[in-house]
């Protein structure tokens, strides 16, 4: 069903039961921000696992999406849902400009442009004035689902996200195993090829590129309501890297390595915060060890192993 | 006094010197990331960072070891060479034969854990680096006046582009070098040591990073973050460019400093973010880059 095989479908059980028991187990607003960043890493692997484009400017969508999720949830008062809709549809027509400009290049171009697109919207969010600037947007307002389900408990929240980062993963795997996704595919192991069996790539690879950037804008203002806070930190080309760095380490091109790779990274954030700059040292080492040694990622070694594809 | 479009002649020459020497910086880190791509076919995202290397070794062996700012002009990019050599060897060459991508995301690596020892060391907040007492004080020009510094740092860094120009362009190893970007084996057919000229090469580059990192020293304060700063727009740079041609690299990276210049007269919020827009203008009309071959 949906395209899951059977591993799959037992490893996406036993994710949907981790994340039911996990919050009576492990503190609940931990748990969300690695749901919001999975999200996030899962729609950056649907462009560089399935298209073959590294973009390294999704900070951008994640960022802006959490601005505007942010604004409206605190000065139009407008209900949780509507917030994060509003932050995907962001992300959405923030990518559909951007992508335009970008897809007009491959490979290592790709990544140079996204990056600095992503800088242009980031000095953007340095001077208007609706962000706040250094400050940013703080005391966002966990507004009511619907209008009337609170969600101030962190675990009524806690739900909420849980089911926007089910039904962003689901969206994900469907599109990737329809026959839009098989394109995608070929595009990715052959450009030329798909361009003479009819298939105009570009538009396939920015249809690609919005829908990602539309679940990173979700998963930006999702993380805006649930800390109730939208900073520069959001769309700072750093972002950009660790939502990379999280796939990386996960398994590019794996349905459920973002996953990990959120978490683990997440985790090690957490713990090691108290370090100062030895966060950022730790992750350049990461990076450099997976990509010399490790380039099938947690996931992917799991996978290999077991000969299965998770 | 003189106004030009109703700028006061001073504020729009100043503004236009800041931009001359940014884009010095600018020419000098799109040459190297354009040599080292034409060889090794990555993007070096540790440019950045190696650059702020050079202006830290530069700070360490004056403080250090009391060694100057004109022995350090040479001392500085031959360190940084040789980091980057070693760094060639061991970490970067076995990539060749994977995708370009992990390329960059291995500089990206490098990039961070070298700022992050940098910022642990030192601390995020600039370290001074006094300027060399010959070039203190500033030069009438009738129309401005003119910080010496800043005129020799627009003047060494043209030498330095041109040099290298000269070097590829017009020498035996340059020639042996654009041969070698065209088709490596057929160059090491002919029995040239390719790998040996690629691990030179990186080290070129570097080191010409490392150089306008030295110059950069007494203009900016020497801080961990400053080659992040500027690679970013760097990358911009070389988009814009293509990096098809070592002259072409060098105009765009002059041209696009006055650009940014002449926006902070006429329109302060633009500054930061023209170079971007200028991309995003020659992406639309001329996709491969002002200067860039057809893919």
């Amino acid at each position: 069903m949906w395209g899951f095989s059977r591993a799959q479908a037992i490893a996406f059980v036993v994710m949907v039961a981790l994340i039911i028991v996990c919050p009576w187990v492990l503190y609940p607003v931990f748990l969300m921000k690695v749901l919001c960043f999975a999200l996030f890493a899962c729609a950056f692997n649907l462009m560089i696992g399935y298209v073959g484009l590294l973009s390294f400017g999704h900070a951008a969508f994640f960022g802006m999406g959490s601005y505007i999720a942010a604004w409206t949830a605190k000065h139009w008062g407008i209900t949780a849902e509507a917030a994060i809709l509003l932050g995907g549809a962001t992300g959405a027509i923030l990518g559909l400009v951007l992508g335009y400009i970008a897809i007009r290049r491959q490979g290592l171009y790709f990544a140079m442009i996204t990056l600095g697109l992503a800088q242009m919207v980031y000095f953007f969010c340095l001077q208007a004035p609706f962000t706040g600037g250094e400050d940013g947007i703080q005391q966002v307002p966990r507004s009511p689902l619907f209008g009337v389900i609170s969600m101030q408990p962190d675990m009524h929240i806690y739900w909420l996200v849980a089911v926007v980062f089910l039904l962003g993963f689901l969206l994900i795997h469907r599109v990737v195993h329809s026959p839009f996704g098989q394109v995608l595919k070929a595009i990715r192991e052959n450009e030329p090829r798909a361009t003479s069996l009819g298939y105009r790539t570009d538009d396939y690879k920015l249809i690609a590129f919005v829908l990602s950037t539309f679940l990173a804008g979700i998963a930006g203002g999702t993380k805006a309501l649930v800390f109730g806070i939208a900073t520069l930190t959001d769309v700072h080309y750093s972002m950009s890297g660790e939502v990379v760095l999280m796939v990386l380490l996960g398994g590019l091109g794996t349905i459920f390595g973002p996953v990990m790779g959120a978490l683990v990274l997440s985790a090690m954030e957490n713990y090691l915060a108290q370090f100062g700059a030895w966060v950022t040292v730790t992750q350049g080492a990461i990076f450099m060890i997976c990509v010399l040694a490790f380039r099938r990622g947690i996931i992917g070694e799991i996978g290999a192993k077991l000969r299965i594809q998770l | 006094m003189i106004t030009i479009f109703g700028i006061p002649g001073p504020l729009l020459f100043g503004q236009l010197l800041l931009g001359l020497i940014n884009g010095a910086f600018y020419a000098m880190l799109s040459l190297g990331l354009a040599i080292i791509f034409g060889m090794l076919n990555i993007i070096n995202f540790a440019h950045g960072a190696l650059f702020m290397m050079g202006a830290f070794v530069a700070w360490m062996l004056l403080n250090y070891l009391g060694i100057g700012y004109f022995p350090a002009l040479i001392l500085a990019p031959v360190i940084v060479g040789i980091f980057g050599l070693i760094c060639e060897k061991t970490i970067i060459s076995p990539l060749y034969k994977l995708d370009h991508l992990y390329g960059l995301l291995l500089t990206f690596g490098m990039a961070l854990v070298i700022e992050g020892l940098f910022r642990n060391a030192y601390g995020s907040s600039g370290m001074p680096y006094r300027i060399p007492d010959v070039f203190q004080g500033a030069t009438d020009l009738g129309f401005m006046f003119l910080p010496n510094y800043r005129g020799w740092v627009v003047i060494a860094a043209l030498i330095v582009c041109l040099a290298t120009w000269a070097i590829i362009e017009k020498t035996f190893i340059g020639a042996r070098l654009r041969a070698a970007t065209e088709n490596a084996p057929l160059v090491q057919a002919f029995g040239v040591n390719v790998p040996r000229l690629i691990t030179l090469t990186y080290g070129a580059g570097v080191a010409l990073a490392a150089f306008a990192g030295v110059l950069a020293a007494p203009i900016y304060s020497v801080n961990p973050n400053m080659g992040s700063n500027f690679i970013i727009t760097v990358f911009a740079v070389v988009v814009i460019g293509g990096m098809g041609s070592i002259l072409g690299s060098i105009v765009t990276g002059f041209a696009l400093g006055v650009i940014e210049g002449l926006t902070k007269v006429f329109y302060p919020q633009g500054s930061a973010t023209v170079i971007f827009l200028v991309m995003v203008i020659v992406l639309i009309v001329r996709p491969r880059g002002l200067f860039g071959k057809a893919a």
